[in-house]
């Protein structure tokens, strides 16, 4: 009897103990093993961060070469002392560790197409393996190595990788997993050790965000429906209210390169008809940009230039930012840096600030390639069959199987779409990407160099091997130079080159030549007094390259006349500017709208909304009910003009933008695209105003009835976990502006990062994250900045020297590092 | 005594186990524990309930307090626990408890069964 009892009782407990140590399925996700997850000596409880937890520490650490100070101020923003540079990226990388490990291991395994072997090939709504593909065909493990390899080629980058990685495997090494950090517990796995490779795959993903947008299968198939003369009426070269960021007017040189469009390109490439089906698409934001600019000496109170730079990305946490000082013998700078990647990236030093926004320009084209049979051996190139190489993608999935991509190699780049992709063509055709992002290019080194960048010469030669992704980068300096410059690898095009996907079966369509980096779009000391960016068309239409790519009309606009009207400027007047939520694509297209509405056809409720709309001052506040109405508006304009052309076929299709369509209707508003082709009446542009408006008034209707109508509820904007657990998340943030407005804060999108740097004697800096300095979740220090970033207010950046760090009462903490 | 003696080995057991070793050694703990100050079955499991039930309720609850509830307040929205962080760490004490009862009342069904088989021989 008792040996039944207790093989049911030694039973039962085993169960027990089997149950609590696996992961349970529960509908869509799995539960964490509980047992492990809720053991208070290891489980989650041990994130739980005391709210006065002590971060003073004294590390011996193999690997360190001397001797380094790190002081933490009551933000947690680190300090750093080192005696040496190696030492200086080492403590960067052990900092990046300790406080952002998952994350910057995250990221890497999302660039790396190793999502699936984390969160399994499915999970609710996401398909992580479709995504896992996708990354793989696209080459981003491919780039990330050819960028390896450039790095590891220059000695300074290389030792710089170094001392960081070891940093980091400094820390990883060292930590017992009942402090891995909450989301390894949440998911059941383990970091891995940290390389060089991961750093360049972090980089890879910054390229496929910023630089990863491609319109080329949706532009081919809008050759199908319209001609030549629509397509330029749709996606126009150049818009007419572009305020460039090198000022109209501005002589450019004569081309140093030129290309001139294959013999063929009118049979073959301009008119020929071709329908592609939709590939799985996962589209970076195409808002992914940014703002900046700097004001010269002239333009302020001080009489010192003023630097300024929000870029915008997705607003995740943890933040994507990590803020930080690092000081040597040989640099002093301040900024914000990647968590993943050595160096300051946006910041500012003892001599000068710098900053980024996107150049959005396209720099991802598409080849068909014409395989002999479906072996893929040998494809057609110059009227020979060319052998193929091929590169193996093992994706391992978190149940244990694993699926492999064979991706054929050829001269163009990899193929990523053929029969045997999931998401292949209808036609089963087969088509090579060309990406920027595959060069072999060392990226890290111009933010090594910008760090330690003293002048405008320093600056030029730091951006100048900078490939991909394309950036604006700022400049301003103490002695008082503002400069910016358009910089990355840019290929020389003809006119409409990738812009539709090009024949792959010879030469004569690829990439010839890229533009000379000293004919990048340049602007330096100007006379209006400032340089500015905002993701728009660089140049206007006389530089005398072509140039394509997704750009944003209307921030440029709005930041340009705001400073060109300013004088005697303070950081105070910039923070203003920053955060400012005035709407100038509203002020270009709602006198359009009213002048076309016949108000005498509305109900009187309708007619309520349509003067709220007259009486907004043209804010996004975050009270206002005028945004609303405005985009709901528009939004139905745009289905009205366009859907009915668009419909014509199931393909998939590029509506144009929106300032596009404001344009053509202020410049005539009999612009063809108006009528409905799908009714035998002309319509008018009166007509479908109001038809658009009628239908608007249903959607803002039941919006108010939802208590949403206010611009602030109806955006609603969140800064979300990287997982989209919304416990961990930070939502129903009250913040105003949004899309084509200097504060570029949308739903799940906007400004990561606000930065002001007043170049005076001894600098005057502010910036503000949405985020925190900690990743981990349990830790006050998590989303700390992001009421204070809704409000639009910033913290003053502490810039200290060592002896000021020692001595300030805003240091809080003190790590000493020394080699063991 | 033999009560408040075997409950407080099983915690301290547990509790040094768990420095080492992953968390279900406080399975194996409280069975040690139980079959060497052996009680009846209902008695060994209350200890062992007890022990675990204290020590992770105990722990959980000091690491919730210092935290200021910070964490336990979104994992309790995670697991779904409608971000009731009392009710976590009741949770979390109760899983530590069933596991320690369990294994304890295993251990009590030990010595019987020894002495059931020196009798057979």
């Amino acid at each position: 009897m008792r040996i039944v009892s207790f093989i049911i009782c030694a039973a039962i407990t085993v169960a027990l103990i089997i149950v609590l140590n696996i992961q349970i399925p529960t509908g869509e996700s799995k539960t964490p093993c509980l047992g492990a997850f809720l053991s208070p000596q290891n489980g989650f409880w041990q994130n739980a961060e005391a709210a006065n937890t002590d971060f003073n520490a004294d590390l011996k650490l193999a690997g360190l070469q001397g001797k380094a100070e790190v002081y933490f101020d009551e933000r947690l923003v680190p300090h750093v002392y080192a005696d040496n540079d190696h030492d200086a990226y080492f403590i960067q990388g052990y900092l990046h560790a300790k406080f952002r490990l998952w994350q910057m291991e995250f990221q890497t395994h999302a660039a790396a197409g190793r999502l699936s072997e984390i969160l399994g090939a499915k999970s609710g709504s996401s398909d992580f393996l479709a995504i896992d593909k996708m990354f793989r065909r696209l080459g981003m493990v491919y780039g990330a190595e050819q960028s390896l390899k450039a790095m590891e080629s220059n000695p300074v980058s290389k030792a710089t990788a170094d001392a960081y990685t070891a940093g980091v495997n400094s820390y990883i090494n060292a930590l017992p997993a009942n402090k891995y950090p909450l989301e390894y517990k949440l998911l059941n796995y383990k970091p891995e050790p940290w390389n060089n490779l991961k750093t360049q795959l972090f980089l890879k993903y910054m390229s496929f965000d910023l630089a990863g947008g491609d319109w080329d299968f949706e532009m081919t198939n809008a050759k199908n429906i319209f001609s030549a003369a629509d397509i330029e009426m749709l996606y126009p070269m150049v818009a007419d209210s572009l305020d460039p960021i090198v000022p109209k007017g501005t002589a450019f040189p004569q081309a140093g390169v030129t290309v001139s469009k294959p013999s063929s390109a009118d049979s073959l490439y301009y008119n020929v008809l071709d329908s592609i089906q939709a590939p799985f698409i996962n589209r970076p934001d195409r808002d992914n940009g940014s703002n900046n600019w700097a004001v010269a000496g002239t333009k302020t109170k001080s009489g010192a230039p003023i630097l300024c730079n929000d870029p915008h990305l997705g607003l995740n946490l943890p933040a994507i930012w990590y803020e930080m000082q690092i000081s040597t013998p040989n640099f002093n700078a301040y900024g914000v840096t990647f968590p993943g990647s050595p160096s300051i990236i946006i910041g500012f030093n003892d001599s000068c600030a710098w900053g980024v926004t996107n150049a959005s320009r396209d720099v991802k084209d598409y080849f068909e390639i014409e395989f002999r049979d479906t072996t893929m051996q040998e494809y057609k190139f110059n009227g020979q069959w060319q052998k193929s190489t091929f590169r193996k993608e093992v994706i391992k999935v978190k149940d244990g199987s694993e699926v492999v991509e064979n991706i054929a190699m050829t001269v163009f780049g990899p193929v990523m779409y053929d029969r045997h992709y999931a998401n292949k063509f209808k036609d089963n055709k087969s088509y090579a990407v060309r990406w920027q992002a595959h060069e072999s290019t060392d990226e890290g080194s111009t933010f090594y160099k910008l760090n330690r960048a003293k002048n405008f010469n320093d600056f030029i030669g730091a951006i100048s091997t900078f490939g991909c992704p394309g950036q604006n980068f700022l400049f301003a300096s103490k002695r008082g130079t503002v400069a910016i410059r358009q910089q990355g690898r840019f290929v020389a095009k003809w006119r409409r080159q990738g812009d539709f996907v090009m024949p792959g079966i010879d030469s004569s369509y690829m990439w010839k030549a890229y533009i000379p980096i000293d004919e990048n779009p340049t602007s330096v000391n100007p006379e209006r007094g400032f340089v500015s960016s905002a993701n728009q068309r660089p140049v206007d239409a006389t530089y005398p390259y072509y140039m394509n790519g997704d750009f944003d009309l209307y921030r440029g606009m709005i930041i340009n006349r705001k400073l060109n009207n300013m004088s005697a400027i303070t950081p105070t007047d910039m923070q203003r500017l920053q955060t400012d939520n005035y709407n100038v694509f509203a002020e270009t297209a709602r006198p359009l709208l009213l002048k076309n509405i016949d108000d005498t056809r509305l109900t009187g409720e309708e007619r309520d909304y349509l003067t709220k709309l007259r009486t907004w001052n043209l804010r996004n506040d975050i009270n206002e009910e005028g945004p609303t109405i405005f985009a709901a508006w528009i939004d139905s304009l745009e289905t009205a003009v366009w859907s009915d052309e668009f419909s014509q076929t199931q393909l998939p299709l590029r509506w144009p933008d929106e300032g596009t369509l404001v344009e053509a209707l202020l410049r005539d508003s009999a612009f063809k695209f108006v009528d409905n082709i799908q009714t035998p009446a002309i319509e008018t542009l009166p007509e479908i105003c109001l038809q658009s408006f009628k239908l608007a008034y249903k959607q803002l209707k039941k919006l108010e009835g939802e208590q949403r109508l206010k611009w602030g509820k109806y955006k609603d904007t969140g800064v979300r976990h990287l997982l989209r657990l919304p416990a961990l998340s930070k939502l129903h943030l009250p913040i105003g502006g949004g899309r084509h407005i200097i504060n570029a804060t949308k739903s799940t999108h906007g400004p990561g990062w606000r930065m002001i740097v007043h170049l005076t004697d001894k600098i005057e800096a502010y910036g503000i994250i949405p985020g925190g300095q900690s990743g981990n979740a349990g830790s006050k220090y998590y989303d700390d900045f992001i009421d204070t970033w809704a409000q639009g207010k910033y913290y003053t950046l502490l810039f200290l020297t060592h002896d000021e760090a020692k001595n300030n009462q805003q240091t809080k903490w003190k790590m000493t590092f020394s080699k063991a | 005594m033999k009560f408040i003696a075997a409950l407080i080995v099983t915690a301290l057991l547990s509790f040094a186990g768990s420095l080492f070793f992953p968390w279900w050694i406080i399975a194996v703990a409280a069975f040690i524990v139980s079959v060497f100050i052996h009680q009846k079955a209902l008695l060994a499991f209350i200890t062992g309930f007890l022990a675990l039930f204290l020590l992770w309720g105990i722990q959980s609850f000091y690491i919730d307090y210092t935290n200021d509830h910070l964490l336990a307040t979104k994992i309790a929205n995670v697991l779904p626990l409608g971000g009731n962080y009392i009710l976590l760490i009741f949770i979390t004490a109760l899983v530590g408890g069933l596991v320690g009862g369990m294994a304890a009342l295993t251990g009590s069904f030990t010595r019987l069964s020894s002495n059931q088989s020196r009798e057979i021989l």
